[in-house]
């Protein structure tokens, strides 16, 4: 609660280090929830990713003072809900018509990487994708990632979380 | 993407937004005032308002505007969050049909069984149909655009109680122009209207209150 209220305050290294504590508890939290469904787990590092996203997106809900896991378990349950759906919607095409090559892909995703956020950043322009990639995987900093587009630190800051409002749209709407 | 690489991507976003409640005064007041204004210049005051004040039907009909407005307000606040339960919200919203009912009931008494047709149906019935969900307009986008920004469980709910209170809001200031102040009048088109301001609200929220 004390990184959460940190974090409302704009501390963002304490920000940071909730986000990844929570990626934790959620990996586990997604995991067990799959199995129990007997759905395999697959997918479990773009549900984790998902709802992420959402409580970023979503933080201002959080009330001060109120603790903090009662909120994310209740903000993962509605988006493991949502994948589930989607998941639902998606099997109602002819399963026998998978490539086996494709099943095989899919089979061993990458440690701790989520294959959805990748594609749908295929959706988003040319100078938007450019600033996701700047900050996520070069590190940059909203200042430093400005100068390197051109733009001003305000505008880069607006551009960013426009994205990722759009991704997340996306991701709900569309699925990956 | 990697979440390590995402969890960077989201520690540099720094737009916070203000909290749900706050949000939702923050656009329901100016388009309260829209639809107050419409009220003033457009479709007019009853002439006879101040002597209505003074008469119990008027009282009842405004007094039960104004709380299916304020308890569908607090269903909506509670609505609005994923974690938080309705509580005693329904409970109390549920007493506004219930008082109008027991007005009803007591008009019956009180109202000679061959005026009550010509009473429930009142003096402009399809003005009153099309009038509070056009005064509803206004606050019900703002309503919905606030809680598109907050995080409903049930979006379809959320948009129905959002309905519920613009409906209470649009029928507070409609209450002003309608000289039918008859529990019987209120109790079918007022009725109608939030009904149908509601159904507005919910088909409108399963679509646009997912999140």
């Amino acid at each position: 609660m004390a990184w959460m209220r940190a974090a409302a305050a704009g501390d963002e290294p304490a920000y940071r280090r909730l986000l990844e504590s929570l990626a934790g508890h959620l990996r586990r939290t997604v995991r067990f929830r799959l199995g129990r469904m007997g759905q395999g787990d697959l997918e479990v590092e773009d549900i984790v990713q998902e709802t992420l996203l959402a409580i970023h997106l979503k933080r201002h809900t959080w009330r001060s003072g109120e603790p903090v896991s009662p909120w994310v378990a209740a903000i993962s349950r509605n988006k493991t809900i949502d994948v589930l759906r989607r998941r639902g919607r998606r099997c109602e095409s002819p399963l026998d018509e998978t490539d086996e090559a494709d099943l095989l892909a899919h089979d061993a995703p990458e440690e701790g990487a989520g294959q959805d956020l990748e594609r749908m950043l295929g959706a988003l322009d040319e100078r938007a994708r450019r600033i996701v990639q700047l900050v996520s995987i070069e590190g940059h900093s909203s200042r430093t990632a400005a100068q390197q587009v051109g733009m001003s630190e305000g505008a880069l800051r607006v551009a960013l979380h426009r994205s990722l409002k759009m991704l997340a749209a996306r991701w709900r709407d569309e699925g990956p | 993407m990697k979440t390590d690489e995402l969890v960077e991507l989201l520690a540099r976003d720094s737009t916070r937004h203000a909290a749900p409640g706050g949000t939702l005064w923050r656009v329901l007041l100016p388009a309260g005032v829209v639809s107050a204004a419409v009220l003033l210049w457009w479709i007019g005051l009853r002439p006879d308002l101040a002597a209505a004040l003074r008469t119990p039907r008027f009282e009842v009909k405004l007094l039960l505007n104004i709380a299916l407005w304020l308890t569908a307000t607090g269903l909506v606040l509670r609505l609005a969050r994923p974690v938080d339960h309705p509580g005693i919200w329904p409970a109390l919203l549920w007493l506004v049909p219930g008082a109008l009912l027991l007005g009803v009931i007591v008009e019956l008494f009180l109202v000679p069984s061959g005026q009550w047709w010509p009473v429930a149906h009142g003096s402009n019935s399809t003005w009153c149909l099309r009038l509070i969900p056009a005064l509803a307009l206004a606050p019900l986008v703002a309503s919905l655009w606030a809680l598109r920004r907050a995080a409903p469980a049930r979006p379809a709910l959320a948009g129905a109680a959002a309905g519920l209170m613009c409906s209470g809001l649009a029928g507070t200031l409609y209450a002003l122009h309608c000289p039918d102040d008859s529990p019987l009048f209120v109790g079918i088109w007022y009725v109608l209207a939030a009904a149908i301001v509601t159904l507005a609200g919910a088909l409108s929220g399963a679509r646009l209150l997912r999140w």
